[in-house]
């Protein structure tokens, strides 16, 4: 371990190279494997120090397994996650254990990842039991300065999670993350389950605990108004590979890549005049099946520019301006951003459904 | 429910911090909670009740009635007289086909029963529900274990407990004496034929259970599987495994009296519930307060068995509690 001392900001806390992660279908009589759904097949991105990465993309694109094989809940079909200087993939079950405390997770339900069957007091204080050999006492302690951090009143220790709404749940799962001073935490859409009002409320409390305490998160969502909120930069998924990553106010400015650039046009404007003036681009078709990707380029079967090369040859992700990487056979190094408004784009003005 | 405090609640001063602890009820244990849900439940106390009750009359009774229940009037005369008689002062619920009193039988009966039937109940829940929890957490074993599952519930249970109870029977009561001995060959021979039904709810309960977050967020944590069964899943299958014990209870007495009934279980002489109802049966018409008093007893005990697994269901659930 990196002898505890935090890696400065600026530093890649997390590494990933070529992350690839397939689930085996099985058919038939004899139950042989016929296939994999590639979840997530090759992807490469680092996460610095302090920072907030912002993981987007639709239903299915492997926003999730990302996030849960990074803390290797799933093992890997292939590929390298550094983490914090060691490779988080090939650690043996034992050092596994004790790398836990390092990096912790923030779950999507707050209902469904917190047990029942335990109070509040035993929830936040799983890891400490786990983790350290602590008197009672000094536990304690620690779990009520937990919920003093996330703004739980201590009044709560004995209650069960049924007896909380849901913000206060996804606070208890914070709590629980934060336990033992992780430097990384995957969020796993923790706010997708939550109702609006309190969304602000447990991503400031998210913010507000990054500064204090100096965390480094991978913010999973499909919310891209939040994601633009409290990201540093964006990485946009589609089909188990990674689009576009870019900072923040770059992509959310001028997005690169088509799917990005489509993707983008879905969010609403707050402004009636912007909204008005909105230009959606309506991608046409389903999202191909995991099992079955294209060849080519995962993209060219919805692509509103598509070209013949995207059909034979996969793109790479490769850094086309400073600090900005597109997989996308159009945007290169020497023309980033010259296909910025290609006269093939579908461009419409509607409402699904409107134009009728 | 409204939100709780903001998270930047100011420091207070170290006294306010260590007072507002100390203020804060110590973390309690979970025991305390269920005992007090449990007292809530009405029919969960009487049936406590009862079969406390029922229990101590068993144990303690016959150091109060001090009549040997295998007494029999040697003088030929006075025993046809002593025959299926009625309740009386002398003998309270009565004599049977040989003039033994019912009531000292109905104490030494109800010992053997109950501890058959929990002894039973309890090896058949503890095999069940480790299998049924090894199969449904570890896949590779499920196959495995499924399938021996449906070789047990596949065999028919009477002839097999016959035929163990033949084989056995006399080299175990050679070792362990033949009190003894049989008790442990009864119940281990029900224990072993009937975990089968808690194996299958548990193993159903534990797949569903093992794709929930909060597993997931436990191994997140590093808890090692022992530990994420333990702490996790166990007590989130308690329910159905409560209701099988329950069941178990009264199975295992019954499946005792139909042994003692087919001369397989304990000694002919040797008095259990069921081995009085099965005596009685033959005179049901003349004399049906033999065949009443240990239906009786089986009834509440099993009665009392199923209230008490229901009120511990309840109080052992959070989501419950309280209303």
């Amino acid at each position: 371990m990196a002898d505890g001392g935090r890696i400065p900001p600026g530093q890649p806390l997390v590494q990933v190279r070529d992350l690839k992660m397939h689930f085996p279908i099985y058919a038939g009589i004899l139950r042989r494997k016929v296939g994999a759904v590639k979840a997530v097949d090759g992807v490469s991105f680092d996460i610095m120090a302090g920072e907030t990465l912002g993981l987007v993309g639709e239903s299915g694109c492997g926003k999730s397994t990302v996030g849960r094989a990074l803390l290797r809940l799933y093992e890997l079909t292939g590929g390298s996650v550094v983490i914090d200087g060691e490779d988080v993939a090939t650690l043996s079950s034992d050092a596994l254990r004790r790398k836990r405390p390092t990096m912790q997770m923030v779950f999507q339900d707050p209902q469904a990842s917190l047990n029942p069957r335990m109070t509040v007091a035993a929830i936040i204080g799983e890891p400490l039991d786990e983790h350290t050999d602590w008197p009672a006492e000094k536990k304690t302690a620690r779990v009520y300065e937990l919920m003093d951090q996330v703004g739980l009143n201590r009044r709560f220790a004995n209650r069960y999670p049924h007896e909380f709404s849901g913000g206060q749940r996804q606070r208890i799962g914070i709590a629980r993350a934060l336990a033992l001073n992780p430097k990384f935490i995957v969020c796993d859409e923790p706010i997708a389950a939550l109702d609006v009002s309190i969304q602000a409320q447990v991503v400031n409390l998210l913010e507000d605990l990054q500064d204090r305490l100096g965390l480094t998160y991978l913010f999973i969502s499909h919310d891209l108004s939040m994601v633009r909120h409290i990201a540093d930069r964006v990485a946009v998924m589609y089909l188990g590979q990674i689009a576009e990553l870019s900072p923040r106010e770059a992509l959310y400015a001028r997005p690169l890549h088509p799917y990005a650039k489509a993707l983008l046009s879905a969010v609403p404007e707050a402004d009636p005049a912007l909204e008005a003036t909105r230009q959606r681009i309506i991608l046409t078709g389903d999202v191909p099946s995991p099992a079955n990707p294209p060849k080519g380029c995962n993209f060219c079967t919805r692509c509103p520019v598509v070209m013949p090369v995207c059909r034979e040859v996969e793109p790479k992700l490769i850094e086309v301006e400073t600090g900005r990487f597109v997989a996308c056979h159009l945007v290169s190094p020497n023309n980033a951003g010259g296909h910025a408004s290609p006269g093939a784009e579908v461009r419409e003005h509607n409402q699904q459904g409107e134009n009728a | 429910m409204t939100e709780s405090v903001p998270p930047s609640a100011p420091p207070s001063a170290p006294e306010t911090v260590s007072a507002a602890v100390a203020r804060a009820e110590r973390v309690r244990g979970p025991w305390a909670d269920v005992w007090a849900q449990f007292r809530k439940h009405k029919g969960a106390m009487l049936a406590l009740i009862t079969l406390g009750v029922l229990a101590l009359v068993c144990l303690a009774g016959p150091l109060v009635w001090r009549i040997d229940p295998n007494f029999i009037e040697s003088d030929t005369v006075k025993m046809f007289k002593m025959r299926n008689q009625g309740p009386s002062l002398a003998h309270p619920l009565g004599t049977d086909q040989l003039g033994r009193d019912m009531l000292a039988r109905m104490m030494f009966g109800g010992r053997i029963s109950l501890a058959v039937g929990t002894v039973a109940m309890l090896v058949a829940i503890f095999i069940g529900t480790t299998v049924g929890v090894i199969a449904g957490y570890f896949r590779r074993l499920d196959g495995l274990l499924m399938r021996l599952t449906d070789l047990f519930l596949a065999l028919p249970l009477l002839p097999l407990l016959l035929v163990m109870m033949f084989l056995f029977r006399d080299s175990i009561a050679s070792t362990l004496g033949p009190r003894l001995g049989t008790f442990l060959l009864i119940v281990l021979a029900i224990g072993l034929t009937s975990w089968m039904q808690a194996a299958r709810v548990v193993r159903g309960e534990v797949l569903a259970l093992k794709e929930r977050e909060f597993v997931l967020a436990a191994r997140s944590i590093g808890t090692p599987s022992r530990r994420i069964i333990t702490r996790h899943i166990l007590p989130n299958v308690l329910s159905p495994v409560l209701v099988a014990a329950t069941l178990g209870i009264a199975a295992a007495i019954i499946t005792e009296s139909v042994l003692s009934f087919l001369g397989l279980g304990f000694p002919p002489d040797f008095p259990t519930w069921g081995r009085l109802l099965y005596d009685g049966i033959a005179e049901i018409r003349t004399y049906p307060e033999r065949v009443m008093w240990p239906g009786i007893a089986i009834s509440l005990t099993v009665l009392s068995v199923n209230y008490i697994g229901d009120g511990l269901r309840d109080a052992l659930d959070p989501r419950i509690r309280g209303r």
